[in-house]
């Protein structure tokens, strides 16, 4: 896992937090919607604030995967490898 | 059986005072709101001043959570919520627990328009074929309801929740439409107001119209000019104002302030036939709107001692005088007390008819009937009419008992609401 974007996603994710989840709750395994209770609604602006802090695009697809923090980063990884190549 | 109906709460967000304290201030001591806007400048408007509340970071985190303000871009929201959460706390009223809605309690929040830099930075997005980018709250910002459900959720309200539009007659008809839905026992509390996003596309349109005064850019304050000779036209502006309505018996169980009664009055339309049109009243219409207001709450024209008008500084100001002079038959010195709080803040648009509506319920409190400013020189038309010291250039003490209160808008539609002291 590479800390930096790990450090970069939590930092985007905090924002969407209900009043009674604190930053510590976040974990690599933790599911957005289901254990971290983040309205369905804001996954949406979570993805647009990841593609504005890493510079990359999202498809639909990828954000369909996206249901935890490590699917986020193992996304994040990839399309930054893509645009490397 | 009916329900009696009072006001127990007020919130206001006015170009000349945010919250009760300043706004009262401002009203007693004839402190204008209004202000060059150098925005409307740099876009070359004709008129380049208007009335916005002033409104700091420091102030809207006491409103908003971090996430809710993430992107907030709709004004009218903003002001609305700061009211409506400030009336219902003055009125000593805690938000529902989360597990089960308040069914006696309701919104109806009026507005013209909502969340219009929020819909510009959208046309932006999708025109440049980025709709992905929208994000999540395009829709609650830009939905002419946004605002009665941003408050119905922050009141846990499990009544009815709507937003009324009618121009500028807006906020005197969502109190009236509470009044209603109280006096007939199917609610117990409702959140009445309405508000006004800020800015040069809400005020654009007006600009283009050319009823926007031009020449006051370098002297604001005295821009607004209701009832005097020298109306050149009325000033923007924007804000919000929001009133707890609530039933009597409820009022005296909670043993809450009670700020005054609102006895009863009227709604309707002149239909925009004979001398009325999309945006000239029909004054059969207005006269009517009026009489009706009064035979509802069951009151004669000799008890009303004073009178807020719509009065927004044009032309029609003279009209609209010879109108309730016609409606309450009466005139000279035995005309009621009148005034136009639109002197010190321009015209608020939607958020007009609550703002002024909370100023004209303040009078009863403060045994004040507030100034006039910048009508010094009295409309001749008008002077003819109605005696001269009917009205007051500045604040006097007076302790109204039953005041009469009236917004117009365009389509041609009229709404006036009776207010009277409070007596245990």
């Amino acid at each position: 896992m590479n800390k930096e974007h790990y450090d970069k996603l939590k930092e985007i994710v905090k924002v969407y937090l209900p009043e009674d989840v604190s930053v510590e709750a976040i974990t690599e395994e933790s599911n957005f919607t289901q254990e971290l209770n983040i309205n369905s609604a804001n996954l949406v602006d979570i993805i647009l604030d990841v593609e504005d802090e890493f510079d990359i695009m999202l498809e639909n697809d990828d954000m369909n995967e996206m249901q935890t923090v490590k699917d986020a980063l193992k996304i994040i990884e990839q399309k930054l490898q893509e645009k490397e190549n | 059986m009916e329900d009696r109906v009072v006001i127990t709460g007020l919130g206001v967000c006015a170009p000349n005072g945010t919250g009760l304290k300043e706004f009262t201030e401002s009203l007693e001591k004839g402190i204008s709101g209004i202000s060059f806007q150098p925005d409307l400048a740099d876009l070359n408007f004709g008129c380049q001043i208007a009335g916005k509340p002033t409104v700091d970071n420091d102030l809207l985190k006491n409103y908003f959570s971090d996430l809710q303000l993430k992107d907030l871009k709709a004004s009218g929201l903003v002001y609305g919520v700061i009211a409506g959460m400030d009336a219902w706390n003055d009125a000593g009223l805690t938000r529902a627990e989360r597990e089960q809605p308040e069914w006696d309690n309701g919104v109806m929040f009026g507005t013209g328009v909502s969340g219009v830099d929020k819909f510009r930075d959208s046309v932006y997005l999708i025109d440049d074929k980025n709709v992905r980018r929208l994000g999540s709250t395009t829709v609650i910002q830009t939905m002419a309801s946004g605002i009665s459900a941003y408050l119905g959720g922050i009141l846990g309200a499990g009544n009815q929740v709507t937003t009324n539009s009618s121009a500028c007659t807006t906020g005197t008809e969502s109190i009236l439409m509470a009044f209603e839905r109280i006096k007939y026992g199917k609610a117990k509390r409702i959140l009445a107001g309405s508000t006004s996003d800020s800015g040069p596309y809400v005020w654009g349109g007006f600009d283009a119209m050319r009823i926007l005064p031009r020449k006051y850019n370098d002297n604001p304050t005295q821009a607004s000019r209701p009832m005097s000779a020298t109306a050149a036209g009325f000033v923007p502006g924007s804000g919000a104002g929001a009133l707890v309505l609530e039933s009597l018996d409820s009022a005296l169980k909670r043993n809450a302030h009670i700020y005054a009664e609102v006895l009863g009055g009227h709604i309707n339309s002149g239909g925009q036939t004979g001398e009325g049109s999309m945006t000239a009243p029909n004054s059969e219409a207005v006269q009517r709107c009026i009489k009706q207001a009064m035979k509802d709450a069951n009151v004669q024209p000799t008890a009303i001692d004073s009178i807020n008008g719509h009065l927004t500084a044009t032309t029609k100001d003279s009209l609209e005088i010879e109108n309730w002079s016609k409606a309450l038959e009466r005139k000279g010195v035995d005309f009621p007390y009148v005034n136009s709080f639109k002197s010190l803040f321009g015209h608020c648009l939607s958020a007009a008819g609550s703002i002024e509506c909370i100023g004209a319920v303040l009078q009863f409190q403060e045994n004040k009937i507030f100034g006039n400013i910048n009508c010094e020189d009295i409309h001749p038309s008008i002077a003819s009419l109605i005696a001269q010291n009917k009205i007051p250039q500045k604040t006097i003490d007076f302790a109204p008992e039953i005041t009469a209160k009236a917004s117009f808008g365009f389509g041609d539609v009229n709404a006036c609401v009776i207010f009277k002291r409070y007596k245990k």
